[in-house]
């Protein structure tokens, strides 16, 4: 279901950058006075406009919700701001969506939390503004009620923005990482560590040859098709964001009292994503993922649920990775292609580059 | 990836893995030199497909664990003076010191830049010409080059404000005293692929002669791996101990002749304190008087203080082969990644960390 259309995004908006370039953000703008009216009018109704927050109440009312609600909120800090294959702004809607979508709930509508600081260019407020926008119409998600706030400069960095999103949860379906069982296939939607070695390299200021960008993208259609064929079959569904898929299987080994039993030599990863791991002395396996999931399906349905995967953009990629089964509960291991086995633990700290 | 797929083929593996089991004729014991090596091992599974009677003991090449306690709280002491700003290398940020580590310093105001590169030390000294950026230099031959390569660029591009803290050590110096020790039963060495890139495969020539052990020079991916150990047990299984280069896409018998120019160059030999070995002569480098003005310890006043190790730690008797992290008290109850102990579960490379990660 939807609440209304999202407007499309201005085509204009260069011209009007070109105004804004040299204008920055000033602690007036966070005053709830002129300033603060200005900058929604101009700038946020401008992009993300829609008949319930154009009320600019101090809430957003959504009429008539049948069933259950999923609720969730996340805060986005991620430096730099603007990086191959993403920004702030896109990472905020698609990793609600997600946190949404990874409970089986239709996502409907999000909030919009920034904290600017002080200088922060509005030129760019407008372009993370803009994607917010795009990622929002793509998503078919709107923004129903923010806030801004304002802070001194060098008391935020830039920008950080919270995200907080409702959904619908059709009665039938209960995902959980406690509902994951014996025998289930771990599929895992496409390649993984894009996102994490992305920012990784842009923060060491590291150009690895080929094209390394971020994964993120919103998952919940591809979620809806799988649970639409397949419902009460698939058991858990998780994104492997920070701490990667090896820190979110541990979560799920830990909830459901299984072994996760992984192949080596199934694990997705793209070429320049290992190459950059391995001259940085990093594991794929902790990086994160922004849009990706891991689905805990029933083992003889497994097959299914990957051609349905495979047949969507999201998924385009996906592959078995593994399986649960019993054996020591809470554990995640890896058979390696010696016929040897490893013990994958979660991730302990920030993941940091080695000596040598 | 080349030179690495083909390393980590399954099917070349298989066969492999047969070789080395039919290799093992008599009981023997391995030391894995190197940190990355100990790692690899346990990445690829190969501690739990090991053949009866061959051992594999983790020796005191990880860089980070084999950091004094006292150079650790000399560090984190100069992170903490006003108008300097320390550049490390990310595995040293969470070394615990007697008390707390540079992210505790970090956490109180400390200027620390994890960098990937001495070279982005000094972007980061030419950047911040008002502080003096000071790099922590922790490793062994793999580091030193670009480390002596950064002081050249520093004195050419007459960059003021960027030194460095040395207590870059060497191999295989340790080694000699290490096999000396009649407790420490070793038959074998796995020698430590990057650092024989820099000192050739001819360096453990004296080790040979010396202690009759076996030497092989591998690499890190499963097939380097596996051949080399196979090899190691046929040189003690013939008992004709010698050194075999199975790494030769990366080492040459008389290694990097230009590196080791430029670090001949920069830094003399010096007398260097191990954790777990103590002081041992002539197996670290200071910088020659010639570029003292690029060498933290004459710029600044650095007091190293005799710090006893933390009490019950057993990172000493693990670095130097003598015990395994399952023997120590500490080991996955007090001491874990996220509260370390001893620098052999806080660096990435060590034994504790490698066992605490792979080997429950």
């Amino acid at each position: 279901m939807k609440f209304f259309t999202i407007h499309p995004v201005n085509k204009n908006f260069r011209n009007h950058q070109n105004q804004m370039s040299e204008k920055t953000i000033l602690l007036d703008h966070g005053s709830g006075g002129l300033a603060s009216q200005k900058l929604i009018s101009e700038l946020f109704l401008k992009y993300l406009d829609n008949p319930i927050l154009r009320n600019l109440e101090d809430s957003a009312v959504l009429e008539n919700q049948p069933g259950r609600l999923a609720f969730t909120t996340d805060s986005y800090v991620v430096d730099p701001i603007f990086f191959p294959g993403g920004d702030i702004g896109k990472l905020a809607v698609h990793g609600t969506i997600n946190d949404l979508a990874m409970r089986g709930a239709k996502p409907l509508c999000l909030s919009l939390g920034l904290i600017l600081e002080e200088g922060f260019r509005l030129e760019e407020l407008e372009r993370v503004i803009i994607s917010i926008s795009e990622s929002c119409s793509e998503a078919g998600v709107p923004i129903v009620t923010g806030d801004t706030k304002v802070v001194p400069k060098g008391k935020g960095d830039k920008i950080f923005i919270n995200t907080s999103g409702i959904g619908l949860v059709d009665p039938e379906i209960n995902i959980s990482s406690k509902k994951a069982q014996e025998g289930d296939a771990v599929i895992l939607s496409g390649t993984m560590g894009d996102h994490g070695i992305t920012i990784m390299t842009r923060q060491a200021g590291i150009s690895v040859q080929g094209d390394l960008k971020s994964d993120t993208m919103p998952l919940h259609n591809l979620v809806q098709k799988l649970l639409n064929e397949l419902s009460s079959n698939v058991h858990t569904l998780r994104d492997p964001t920070r701490g990667g898929v090896a820190s979110t299987l541990n979560e799920i080994a830990e909830n459901c009292g299984l072994c996760i039993e992984l192949s080596d030599e199934s694990l997705p990863i793209r070429p320049q994503v290992r190459a950059a791991c391995e001259l940085l002395g990093l594991e794929p396996l902790y990086l994160a993922n922004e849009g990706k999931c891991l689905a805990l399906v029933s083992w003889d349905k497994a097959e299914k649920a990957l051609a349905i995967m495979r047949s969507t953009k999201e998924g385009s990629e996906a592959v078995i990775i593994g399986r649960l089964v019993a054996g020591k509960g809470g554990r995640v291991i890896i058979n390696t292609p010696v016929g040897g086995t490893r013990i994958v633990t979660p991730l302990h700290g920030e993941p940091l580059p080695r000596i040598c | 990836m080349k030179y690495l797929d083909e390393y980590r083929d399954a099917e070349l593996a298989k066969p492999l893995v047969e070789e080395l089991k039919i290799s093992v004729t008599k009981p023997l014991r391995i030391m894995e030199v190197c940190g990355s090596h100990t790692m690899a091992i346990f990445r690829n599974g190969i501690r739990t497909i090991l053949p009866e009677g061959m051992a594999l003991i983790s020796g005191p090449g990880c860089p980070v664990c084999v950091t004094s306690a006292s150079h650790m709280d000399a560090f984190i002491s100069m992170a903490d003076r006003p108008g300097v700003r320390v550049a490390i290398f990310g595995d040293l940020f969470r070394v615990p010191g007697s008390h707390g580590s540079l992210a505790n310093a970090g956490a109180r105001g400390a200027k620390i830049d994890i960098v990937y590169s001495p070279m982005d030390g000094l972007e980061i000294a030419q950047n911040n010409p008002d502080e003096l950026v000071v790099f922590l230099g922790v490793g062994f031959e793999t580091t030193t080059p670009g480390i002596a390569a950064t002081i050249l660029a520093a004195k050419n591009r007459n960059i003021k404000n960027f030194v460095l803290f040395s207590t870059q050590k060497t191999m295989p110096a340790p080694m000699h005293g290490l096999l000396s020790d009649p407790d420490l039963k070793i038959d074998g060495l796995l020698c430590p692929g990057h650092v024989s890139s820099i000192i050739g495969a001819g360096a453990w020539e004296p080790l040979v002669t010396e202690f009759g052990l076996a030497c092989v020079v591998g690499g890190f991916e499963t097939a380097d791996l596996l051949k080399s150990l196979t090899l190691l047990a046929r040189q003690v299984g013939k008992n004709e101990p010698k050194v075999e280069n199975v790494y030769p896409r990366a080492v040459s018998w008389e290694g990097n002749l230009r590196a080791t120019k430029m670090v001949e160059e920069i830094f003399e030999p010096a007398d260097m304190e191990w954790r777990g070995l103590g002081v041992l002569p002539d197996s670290g480098l200071r910088i020659r008087e010639k570029y003292a003005d690029f060498d933290a310890e004459v710029r600044l006043d650095i007091d190293l203080v005799e710090t006893p190790e933390p009490k019950g730690c057993k990172c000493g008797e693990i670095l130097k082969g003598m015990n395994t992290p399952k023997e120590c008290a500490l080991f996955d109850k007090i001491c874990t990644p996220e509260n370390p102990i001893g620098p052999c579960m806080v660096s990435s490379e060590g034994t504790c960390a490698a066992y605490h990660k792979y080997g429950r």
